[in-house]
């Protein structure tokens, strides 16, 4: 396969993530909001999570729910935008298309059309439900048509690779701006504000049944906390995400008979910052401990972009 | 011939033209807008005609539509030149199929192997010892100082002996029997992606038809594309020969034809940036390290191959590409400098062209060409221009020319101070009367004028013709010009079987 094609693949897939994911950031933020005094604070924090508040600021002189949901979800200046990202993906699929089944090209560039169409006019705070609804279902609509109709192949490891590199990535934004809330001294446990800020944190990735299928109706900090760092059967933890990654990565050296340095920071990496206890991660400090793996992520999607050659 | 005697390939000759909308009856020809009684439905539209008469106006609107979409969601666009992503376009297609019978198209297929086998040879003879020129039969002038002609190719044998690998021969017709090549598409003819997606719309949106009429397919054009390339390889290929699609990039108008094209055949769609010469072979930059290339389907000029022997500002070639051709360890299909044989001023020597390396005459005539360098010929051209058709030598794509018929005298004036300026640069052909296919419009079916691309394959083990071609229709009504960039359409083209 093409260097190119295999970046055009990766990309392709952290794109379609980021897009939904920005999509599930902007309906949890609407959620806590209506439920706040302060509700542009939960607006900033959400602009914050997708990277994105500093260039919101440069534009905007004071988050105001309006715009930021405009910003989020329709503004091609701001490039994490759900329209901008949903562009990105399909310009990279065109890119890649010889690489694609017709059902999973068409289904991305259908994907495309009716977001195009749907984020072409401002999203009203009213509309915001139906609108991320939307986002959500093309994107399993996507997912479906790719695991259906993909020959498990090279070009699938690079695609799964890149949407779990993108998934980790979000994940982990969302737990260094939301850190903390689960911190045990910053506010008496069992308050209701405390009870709406870590709803928002599992609401974030829709995770909320998965909880309490697991943890019952205790909702607590550290078990939040554990929930998406350290659960292996959680699709949106740390854990879940980099295994994946290293699965892939082990589809990859076995067809291609190679083990460049890619795979040992993935390894490095889940062994120190994954193979931990929470109540150990707690105590090294939760902030630092989320840098750091903010941190490896990057330098690992560097290096898989030049272990395989991705530019010239 | 008046536009009264316009051929229309589905009804004939037009026989009255009538001063009122008429009230003829039957249920879809009702040919609201075309004041014009013809013969009579023509022998290969017979079965098709049975089958329009039992069809809902409405249903075929409906179909119309639909065909759109199913367009736009395989992303068939066009990017237009100068636009950012957001302008792609659609080419118009229209439902009504434009027919061929087995016997007309048996002539056409004779025809277009002959002058393709001549194009080829000529080839060969302009860039070795140029015995055409020696014998008389084309002035030194033609060739030399053309633009077209490659200097760089003297003396060089491509891989297999072959030049044009893939050409498209545009056809006209004006009659029954009488068809005539218009141009020759030797360098990278395009538009064969609409050929083989127009068929798969309409075998999707009408089975019906294709269980009643007996189409020969298309479908296996990419498979015979890529057995007729690897055929060319060079003798360095080992194994299977590697094929790959040189594309522009995202941004040219034809990037969807290029990555459809790589996706059928199954090979890599590569650009200039994947792409160097590692140990003296082309290579393409792959996740597991440099892979050598064997044959390369290029997409893009002559000028963009090679920074290092064409143009240096150009980032979208391989630098040291041309060197290794040379050399002969890689085949670029079409050859370098085929231009010289698809130049509208050589396209006035085909006829001669064809005789002096076949020794046969030309089954498919030109279209009578006044090449204005000759001072009779130019004389004559500026006496008749409200006439003629006016083209650039090396224009293509609609552009630059000037429909005597059809412009105002303010245009033709203009045009007379351009064509005296720079005689050498003009050809000019009489307006012909290009036959017309109904379309589908608003107001019932409608007769538009058309022409037609085959796409010939040319390799060592022969020249592949694949059946029909690609038909442009120019959807505005009177229009004679067929380019998409200018209002055409395409339609899908049926040869009949036996």
């Amino acid at each position: 396969m093409l260097g190119k094609t295999a970046g055009g693949l990766y990309w392709m897939f952290r794109y379609l993530e980021r897009c939904e994911n920005t999509a599930r950031l902007a309906a949890a933020g609407q959620r806590i909001a209506l439920t706040r005094s302060h509700a542009d604070d939960e607006w900033a924090s959400v602009l914050e999570t997708t990277g994105s508040l500093a260039s919101y600021r440069a534009r905007h002189d004071a988050v105001r729910r309006e715009t930021a949901i405009d910003w989020l979800l329709c503004d091609r200046s701001n490039p994490s935008s759900a329209l901008s990202c949903i562009e990105m993906a399909r310009s990279n699929a065109r890119m890649v298309r010889t690489a694609l089944t017709r059902e999973v090209w068409e289904s991305v560039n259908e994907s495309w059309m009716v977001l195009r169409e749907a984020l072409s006019r401002r999203v009203t705070e009213r509309d915001l439900p139906e609108a991320t609804a939307l986002i959500r279902a093309r994107s399993h609509q996507v997912r479906g048509a790719f695991a259906g109709t993909m020959l498990r192949n090279d070009i699938h490891d690079f695609a799964r690779i890149g949407t779990f590199i993108e998934r980790a990535d979000s994940t982990a934004r969302l737990l260094d701006v939301k850190y903390y809330v689960l911190l045990p001294s910053a506010h008496a446990v069992g308050s209701s504000l405390d009870n709406v800020q870590w709803e928002s944190i599992l609401r974030s990735v829709s995770a909320e049944g998965a909880y309490r299928m697991t943890w019952g109706q205790e909702v607590r900090p550290r078990l939040i906390a554990r929930f998406l760092i350290l659960d292996r059967r959680m699709p949106r933890s740390l854990a879940f995400a980099m295994g994946k990654v290293a699965e892939n990565l082990g589809y990859l050296a076995l067809d291609y008979g190679d083990r460049p340095p890619s795979h040992d920071l993935v390894d490095a990496l889940r062994t120190a910052r994954l193979d931990r206890d929470i109540d150990d991660i707690f105590a090294s400090g939760l902030h630092e401990y989320i840098q750091d793996f903010l941190r490896d992520l990057a330098a690992i999607g560097t290096q898989i972009e030049t272990d395989y050659r991705f530019h010239a | 011939m008046g536009p009264g005697r316009t051929f229309d390939e589905m009804w004939g000759h037009g026989l009255v033209q009538r001063q009122s909308q008429g009230d003829e009856g039957g249920p879809l020809p009702p040919l609201s807008q075309a004041q014009t009684l013809y013969e009579g439905t023509r022998a290969p539209y017979a079965d098709f005609d049975a089958w329009l008469r039992e069809e809902e106006p409405a249903r075929l609107r409906r179909k119309q539509h639909e065909a759109e979409a199913v367009f736009r969601l395989t992303g068939i666009t066009f990017n237009v030149y100068g636009r950012a992503e957001a302008e792609e376009r659609l080419i118009p297609f229209d439902i009504i199929p434009r027919i061929l019978s087995a016997r007309e198209w048996a002539r056409l297929a004779r025809g277009i192997e002959q002058r393709v086998r001549a194009l080829n040879a000529f080839l060969h003879d302009i860039y070795h010892r140029q015995e055409i020129v020696r014998a008389g039969r084309l002035p030194q002038a033609m060739v030399a100082p053309n633009r077209a002609f490659l200097p760089q190719m003297i003396g060089m044998e491509p891989p297999g002996g072959v030049y044009t690998h893939v050409v498209g021969i545009d056809l006209v017709r004006t009659g029954e029997d009488e068809f005539f090549v218009l141009e020759d598409n030797a360098r990278t003819p395009s538009g064969v992606s609409y050929m083989l997606e127009n068929r798969e719309t309409m075998l999707q949106m009408f089975p019906e038809l294709f269980a009643r009429n007996r189409v020969r397919p298309v479908s296996n054009y990419p498979a015979a594309l890529r057995r007729s390339l690897a055929a060319c390889a060079p003798p360095c290929a080992e194994g299977e020969p590697v094929v790959a699609v040189l594309t522009p990039g995202l941004y040219n108008s034809a990037y969807y034809e290029h990555s459809f094209l790589a996706d059928k055949m199954g090979v890599e769609l590569v650009e200039g940036q994947d792409l160097r010469v590692v140990d003296g072979r082309l290579a393409m930059r792959t996740t597991r390290g440099y892979r050598p290339i064997d044959v390369l389907y290029r997409r893009v000029d002559d000028d963009f191959l090679d920074p290092m022997t064409f143009r240096p500002d150009s980032a979208l070639g391989v630098p040291g590409l041309f060197d290794i051709y040379r050399a002969g360890r890689v085949t670029i299909a079409n050859a370098p400098g085929t231009g010289i044989a698809d130049d509208k001023a050589i396209y006035s020597y085909m006829p001669e062209i064809v005789e002096f390396y076949t020794g046969e005459k030309p089954i498919l005539p030109n279209v009578p060409t006044w090449r204005c360098h000759e001072p009779e010929a130019l004389a004559h051209v500026l006496a008749h221009l409200s006439e003629l058709v006016v083209k650039e030598v090396h224009g293509s794509g609609g552009y630059g020319m000037l429909i005597g018929p059809t412009a105002s005298r303010r245009e033709i004036a203009a045009f007379r101070e351009k064509l005296r300026a720079n005689p050498g640069n003009y050809i000019a052909q009489p307006t012909l009367a290009l036959s017309t296919v109904p379309v589908l419009t608003r107001a019932g079916l409608a007769p538009r004028h058309v022409d037609l691309r085959p796409y010939v394959l040319v390799s060592p083990e022969g020249v592949t013709i694949t059946p029909g071609g690609l038909t442009r229709v120019a959807l505005r009504k009177g229009s004679l010009v067929v380019n998409s960039s200018q209002g055409g359409g395409t339609k899908d083209t049926w040869v009949l079987e036996e």
